[in-house]
């Protein structure tokens, strides 16, 4: 028989766990009961359906790529479109999850940490739903190249906390995050936005994201009667990636997580976590991080926010270890002709996150026959990346 | 009757234990054994040396100050352990116990970690993000080598007071409010209660940390239990004399330092 991961310590293999101070072991185990009883609970799953499907417009389309996979003249490219999902990306999907699990504990604040802003316009947007007050840490770096996202947070009622320590990106923010749900977990509840931190959230966050892949899988089904030969999503903390994988770890697909190569793999500039980390902890979770000889984290660089975090979920670390799950990285240049590809062939603008697997999608795709087929994650829009693709494109003009 | 602590049979008082924190390599390392000297004049009968971390979780703006300071200095936990001998070459012979984060000791592994604190004669550990049910195989190697590991119990920690208590070793740590290191102390009702509580079940000193910064602070928690633990205020102190430092004005601002900290624990 597979065995089931987490184990009741909150292990994938040798990796998750709650590495954490002590005075967060009592409100986890908190959250972990809460957790435990909702998804056993018919009536809050079936809560939790209902919003997807009313609110955030679920389930998202799956697109054929026509014009796109002619003109690379391989695979028959497919994209799973999380953009289209209430907010601009698969965030949402875990925000609306755990926000009806902080109502169902009785938690009237909300915490969130976020680096490209999305999980906290999610974060925000399910607080103004269901009558939350709500808190985002952002990082100072992270608040200037996502503009506009604070601004939406701000719009939707969220008070916004701006982070200085390090770099100012997304470790700084979750580290301030969780000092913050330290002093106030009594009446706060934490929202992590991937599937990273100490156990339940690694599988919490997993478990409110897999219905993109259960519906892909459906989806994919209905279309071409047989599952997609691989499956590429990009990897930040991992969870749009956790949540395509998830419903597929038994399939005979081949499954492709995408790093951020930054300015190259050998520069010190980039956030390729498995590809060039090693294993430690960050954020209360055995896994793998980039770090120094003397064991503290440095600083990832990538153009995307989202990306632009040294560590990654445990379950990532397990998969990479075990093989069941191929992480290639890409670099910034690389993201930003894919971005420019999908959108002049298809009219489909994604956020710079989602141009990590898209680009790494299309080298692969090129390669393989017409008879094959491929399958991306498409996680989010790229409206709030407006601002940081001006400038880019007019410094290459 | 408490049995357990010995620090290697340097520990010999189980009551009014004064445990001052300090971060090494803040702002030198030479100044942390100027320190360390200080607080050991002023009564100080366990030293926390900690390690600076990039990422400390458990930690408030003042010592998270101090790790950047330290770490400018090229701190590392290597470091730390080996300014433990010449903390003792100047005369501080109070127990040495090293505060680390986990990540350093998993990058230096298990057993050159206790290599290292057996060969520079640090007597205890404590991992502030390494709770009870993750840290059995550390407990049992310290156990082994005679290293005291000491343990956190915090006013949430509940129905896991009795377990974490029982098995203490050196003193028990005491976190007495909820929040990062540096907030406000405060002894209300239900502090107190917990803290009779874990006296209850603990074999070894019981002693409060987390937000003392004031004489009546330090009266109150002696009276209620076996220690007290003073880190944030301390860093603070050391902030204020930073300027004195850098106009050479070093034997002032020590001899401050050890009025200031006289005047807390008196
Ligand atoms: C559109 C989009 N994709 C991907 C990510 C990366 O996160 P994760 O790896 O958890 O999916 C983000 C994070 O902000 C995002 O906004």
């Amino acid at each position: 028989m597979q065995q089931v991961f987490p184990d009741i310590k909150g292990r994938f293999g040798d990796f998750g766990g709650k590495y954490v101070p002590e005075t967060l072991m009592g409100p986890l185990q908190e959250l972990e009961e809460a957790l435990d009883e909702a998804m056993s609970d018919q009536a809050f799953l079936d809560q939790y359906h209902h919003v997807l499907k009313e609110y955030a417009g679920r389930p998202t389309s799956l697109s054929y790529a026509d014009k796109l996979s002619k003109q690379l003249g391989g695979a028959k490219i497919y994209l799973k479109r999380e953009d289209l999902n209430h907010t601009g990306a698969h965030k949402l999907n875990n925000a609306i999850g755990q926000g009806l699990l902080a109502k169902r504990m009785g938690k009237k604040k909300i915490i969130a940490e976020t680096g490209a802003g999305q999980h906290g316009v999610a974060s925000a947007t399910v607080a103004a739903k269901f009558g939350l007050e709500c808190k985002v840490f952002m990082g100072e770096e992270d608040i200037r190249r996502q503009e506009l996202n604070v601004f939406r947070m701000k719009l939707l009622g969220a008070e916004v906390i701006s982070v200085s320590s390090g770099n100012g990106t997304l470790k700084d923010a979750t580290n301030e995050a969780i000092r913050y749900w330290v002093a106030n977990c009594e009446d706060h509840f934490y929202l992590i936005g991937s599937v990273v931190g100490p156990h339940p959230y690694p599988r919490m966050v997993r478990d409110f994201q897999r219905v993109i892949g259960d519906e892909s899988k459906k989806q994919f089904l209905e279309v071409e009667s047989e599952l997609p030969d691989r499956i590429y999503a990009c990897v930040g903390g991992g969870s749009n990636a956790m949540g395509m994988f998830y419903p597929f770890l038994q399939d005979p697909c081949e499954l492709i997580g995408v790093e951020a190569a930054g300015k190259g793999i050998d520069t010190p500039e980039h956030a390729a976590t498995l590809t060039k980390g090693t294993p430690g902890v960050i954020h209360g979770s055995m896994t793998y991080l980039m770090q120094d000889v003397n064991g503290q984290i440095t600083e990832p660089y990538s153009i995307s926010a989202g990306l632009d975090y040294p560590g990654i979920g445990p379950e990532h670390a397990h998969l990479f270890q075990t093989k069941q799950v191929r992480y290639e990285s890409i670099t910034d240049k690389e993201a930003l002709s894919a971005l420019q590809l999908l959108t002049e062939q298809e009219g489909i603008i994604p956020a710079i996150e989602t141009a990590h697997a898209l680009a790494q999608a299309f080298k692969e795709a090129a390669e393989m026959t017409p008879e094959q087929t491929i399958l991306i994650n498409l996680s989010g829009r790229g409206d709030k990346d407006m601002a940081t693709l001006m400038e880019h494109f007019q410094e290459e003009e | 009757m408490l049995t357990q602590t010995s620090f290697q049979g340097k520990l010999t008082k189980t009551e009014d234990l004064f445990i001052p924190f300090v971060v090494a390599g803040d702002p030198t390392p030479e100044l942390t054994i100027q320190f360390a000297l200080r607080l050991q004049k002023a009564g100080a009968d366990i030293l926390e040396l900690g390690v600076p971390y990039s990422d400390p979780l458990a930690d408030g703006p003042t010592i998270q100050r101090a790790a950047q300071r330290a770490l400018q200095q090229n701190m590392s936990l290597t470091k730390a352990i080996e300014l433990v001998p010449k903390l003792r070459e100047a005369g501080v012979e109070i127990p040495v116990v090293i505060f680390t984060y986990y990540n350093p000791v998993i990058q230096m592994g298990y057993d050159r970690f206790f290599e290292m604190l057996e060969e520079n004669g640090a007597e205890g550990v404590l991992i502030p993000d390494l709770p009870y049910e993750e840290s059995e195989e550390i407990r049992g190697l310290a156990e082994e080598k005679g290293v005291e590991f000491i343990s956190l119990v915090a006013p949430n920690s509940d129905t896991r007071i009795k377990q974490i208590a029982e098995h203490a070793k050196g003193f028990l740590y005491c976190v007495s409010t909820l929040g990062v290191t540096g907030g406000s102390n405060q002894m209300s009702a239900e502090t107190l209660s917990f803290i009779k509580k874990v006296k209850e079940h603990s074999q070894v000193p019981v002693a409060v940390g987390f937000g003392v910064s004031t004489n009546e602070d330090v009266q109150l928690v002696r009276e209620h239990s076996d220690g007290v633990i003073i880190g944030s205020k301390i860093i603070r102190l050391i902030e204020g004399e930073l300027e004195a430092f850098e106009n050479g004005q070093e034997e002032e601002a020590l001899e401050r330092f050890y009025q200031e900290i006289h005047q807390l624990v008196k």
